[in-house]
Formats: structure tokens, sequence, C-alpha cells
């Protein structure tokens, strides 16, 4: 029988997040901003049956970077927890902390037990009601590090740089055109070409909805959100 | 209810890849399923669902129920709601053992919603119409032991671009209906009232005066169905499927209605 050979624990944590984080860096970014009626959540992604931001729950919409099959089956996961919890409780009772904590959990787990590592990062927003509970957005890291994020966040290839664009620009209380034009220029911070609305996917999170906030933004309306300023 | 399942990569395809809610419940989380298989005799007295029906109108179709839940000989509640929203597109209105027939409904809604998260498409009226047979089919022990749920399930076809109904028995029976029907204590009546009442091609405003006319019927000769309560202000519920979703109608148009039915029926007393 081989003799297994001795990796040090270190070493063997900084192989696996190097790893991790390399997968991650090749894939596409994703930014998520608090505007005046809820959050933008906007994707650079040129397919539109493949998604990578989508419903959780009436009012918590899940996005995902790095890897598509393993982000979709934490998506999956995450409905069904949803969908479970409202079920057994209220459908108020379904939060997004609760959520974050359990994709937060597992891909804990799975740093640490599993040979490789999940190549990805996901983040979780809730968006408050209208009579003043804060908006929540959750930014979970591929070795179940996570963050509570303020106003926006950012995630993906180069999101140091996209968030650091953000940081300069956002504003509170924008309307839903100039938050989309402040998303697609943050996500255009590390392209060498501006992305048009076939390059991105777009969804809203919007609190004047009733019960399902979740709303995807189709193409030819993104279009005149992204003129409405030219 | 574990299956052996076969193991590795193909499981993903016959676990993974199932998008239903009630298998996850079944596989996951037996204990949130309703107890199916409660032995003895079900006591007197457990409330009951009425009188409820679905018409197809020109739009599309219309569901309507009365609000009382009757147990025994007494009024369990006055303002129960009977039609529920399942999506966008489809109501299901519940007759039968009350709470079981509630538990079914939330049940389904949350079977659809879940479908079309996780597949990000929805499911075809048919599909629907079909799951919900096999929810009520699952009630089959219960309702032997007297807890029978007998739902009427409606939507507008987008496929198609026309309303459909369907009905069920106990067995999970399912027969798609082409032009109205009703379920619960007061049907027949509700049914005899529709059978003459009923046009092809109606037009909202008279698809609402046909469907109160039938329900205020069912009350009037069953003992289980509420009429309008002109006293407490409680009035039928009144919903529309069409091909913009599925719309509440608004109680003050209902009363209306029902007040004119009400005073043409005095009228022809008195004359």
């Amino acid at each position: 029988m081989p003799l297994p050979y001795y990796v040090s624990p270190e070493q063997m944590m900084k192989d696996k997040a190097e790893y991790a984080r390399k997968g991650i860096s090749r894939g596409r970014s994703i930014v998520a901003l608090e505007y005046g009626d809820g959050i933008l959540l906007v994707a650079e992604n040129p397919s539109t049956l493949l998604h990578k931001i989508s419903e959780i729950y009436d009012r918590i919409a899940f996005a995902g970077v790095g890897k598509y099959n393993e982000f979709e089956n934490l998506r999956i996961a995450g409905i069904r927890h949803a969908d479970v919890k409202g079920y057994s409780y209220s459908r108020g009772d379904v939060t997004a902390k609760a959520l974050a904590n359990a994709y937060s959990q597992a891909l804990g787990n799975i740093f640490t037990q599993d040979i490789k590592p999940f190549e990805v990062e996901v983040l979780v927003a809730e968006v408050g009601d209208a009579n003043g509970t804060k908006s929540e957005i959750y930014h979970i890291l591929y070795d179940g590090t996570i963050e509570d994020e303020k106003n926006y966040a950012a995630m993906g290839g180069q999101a140091d740089e996209i968030r650091r664009f953000l940081k300069d620009h956002f504003q509170e209380r924008l309307g839903l055109d100039e938050a989309v034009q402040l998303g697609i220029r943050a996500l255009n911070v590390t392209q060498n070409k501006s992305l048009s609305e076939r390059d991105l996917e777009v969804a809203v999170l919007d609190r004047t909805k009733l019960r399902r906030k979740f709303r995807r933004i189709p193409a030819e309306a993104l279009s005149q959100l992204m003129g409405t300023a030219r | 209810m574990k299956m052996e399942r076969e193991s590795g990569w193909q499981r993903r395809f016959t676990e993974y890849a199932t998008s239903s809610f009630l298998e996850l419940l079944q596989r996951e989380s037996p204990h949130l399923l309703p107890d199916l298989k409660a032995g003895g005799e079900v006591p007197a007295g457990v409330p009951h669902g009425t009188t409820v029906l679905a018409i197809r109108y020109r739009e599309g179709v219309i569901m309507a129920g009365d609000r009382q839940a009757t147990a025994g000989f007494q009024v369990a509640s006055r303002r129960m709601e009977k039609i529920f929203k399942s999506d966008d597109l489809s109501g299901i209105g519940i007759a039968g053992a009350a709470g079981p027939a509630m538990e079914m409904a939330k049940l389904f809604q949350t079977e659809l919603e879940h479908y079309e998260k996780v597949e990000g498409d929805n499911l075809s009226l048919d599909g629907k119409a079909n799951k919900l047979s096999q929810m009520v089919r699952m009630n089959l022990a219960a309702a032997m032991q007297g807890l029978a749920v007998v739902p009427i399930f409606a939507g507008f076809d987008d496929k198609s671009g026309v309303g459909r109904l369907f009905k069920y028995d106990i067995t999970g029976g399912r027969y798609e209906e082409t032009d109205y029907d009703a379920q619960g204590s007061g049907s027949k009546d509700a049914r005899d009232s529709l059978k003459k009442l009923w046009r092809r091609d109606m037009t909202r405003e008279d698809g609402l005066r046909v469907t109160l006319e039938a329900l205020i019927d069912a009350a009037d000769e069953d003992v289980g169905t509420g009429g309008p309560d002109l006293v407490r202000g409680i009035f039928p519920t009144v919903k529309t499927i069409t091909r913009s979703g599925f719309n509440d109608v608004a109680e003050d148009e209902i009363r209306r209605v029902c007040e004119a039915i009400l005073n043409d029926r005095a009228k022809a007393e008195r004359s």
C-alpha cells in the first residue's frame, strides 16, 4: 500500500484557494447595487438562456460567478431551502441571512473537505420593504467567507477594480435608468470594448411589485434604460 | 418513502433533475406532508368547504365560490376563501374537507412556483392539471375516511389561447370540461342553474351575472352553502383568469351584481 505523502495544512489550503481564485478570475463579473426602488443586478452574460441571476423567493435573488454547474447546484439548493422553509413556516420567515449562512456553511465544508473546492462566488440579495427595513446584500466566497455589503457589491473576474469604481461613483436613491447605466459603466471598467444590451443579463428586486419582487429586464427594455440619459 | 437509487452521475438525472417540490418533500421532509395514513374514525364536525364553480367566457375563465365552511349542521366560518391563485395564469377552487383542501392548495401553489424558479419556465396547463391530479390521488386514503378533497382547476392556456377548466374525482381522475362545472355540496344546484343560463362566448359582464346567479341558487337550495350576506357585508369571491393574468373581481362590483339579482328575484316574487 503506497504511503500517503505529507502535505502541511497551510500548503493545502493555499493551493486550494489559489486554484479556486484562478477559476473565478477567468469568469465574467457581476455587480449588484441598491437604487431607489430596490436592488439592481447586472451580469456580463451573452447567453439569454443560461442565467447567472435568478429568483430564489419573494424578496430574494441569487447571483453566481465562476463555474456554471457549481453555482447552478447552489442556486437550486437555495430555492429548495427557501421553498421548504416558506412552506413549513410562513413566506415572511424566509430570509436572505439564513440562506447566506447556509451557502457559507456549504462552501466552507466543500473547501475544507473535498479535494476540489468550488470555483464560485455567490451573492444573495434581499430587498427591504417600503416602510424602511434595509435591503441586504451578502457576498459568499469559495471558501465560505461571508460578507455583508452595503449599497453595492461586485464579484468575478476583476471585482476589485469594479468595486473601486463603484466606491467613487455610487450614489443613493438612483433611478432605475441611472442605476443601470452606472452598473454597466462599472462592468465596462474592466473591458476594452463597451458592453451592449446583448452582452448583459439584468434583473431587479423591485419593491413596488406585489409579493414576488424579482423581475428580469429583457433586452428591449434594457436598451431603452441605457439610452435615456445619453 | 426512500427508494433505492442508482449511484454516481446517473443519480443526477433522477434526483437532482426533478423540479418538483412535492417530490422534494417526499424525499427530504416527509413529515411536512399531510399524514395521509391516519387510521381510525374521523370525528364528525370537521369543517367542509361547500360550493365552487368555474365557467368559460369570451376572454378566459371565471372562478367563484361561496364563503361558508360548514361543520355538520353548524357554520364553521363565514369568510372562508375557496379560490386561490395557483400562478399567474391559473387558479384552484377547493371543495371538501377544508383543512386538507387548503393544504393542498398551498402545496400546489408552491409546486408551481418551485418548478418555475428551478426550470426558469412555466409548466404547461396540462402539466399543472396533471400534477394536481397526483395530489388529489395522494389524498385518497383520507377521502375514504370522509375527508375528501375535490378541487376545480382552471386556467388560461397560453399555447392555444383559450381558457380551460378541469374537474377531479377523489381518486385523482381528471376530466376536462368545455363549458362550466361546479363542485361541493351545492354543486348540483349550481350546475342546474348554469345549464339554463350559460351561453358560449359570454362577455365578462354576463359571465359575472351567470356565476353569481348560480351561487345564489346553490345557497338557496343547499343548507351548507352561504349566500350573499347583506347584514355582514360578505359576498362570494369571484376571480377572472385571462391572457393578462389572474385578477380579483372587486367586492363592490360583486355586491352590485348580487343586489341586482336579489332585487330582480324579489320583484318576481311580488308580481
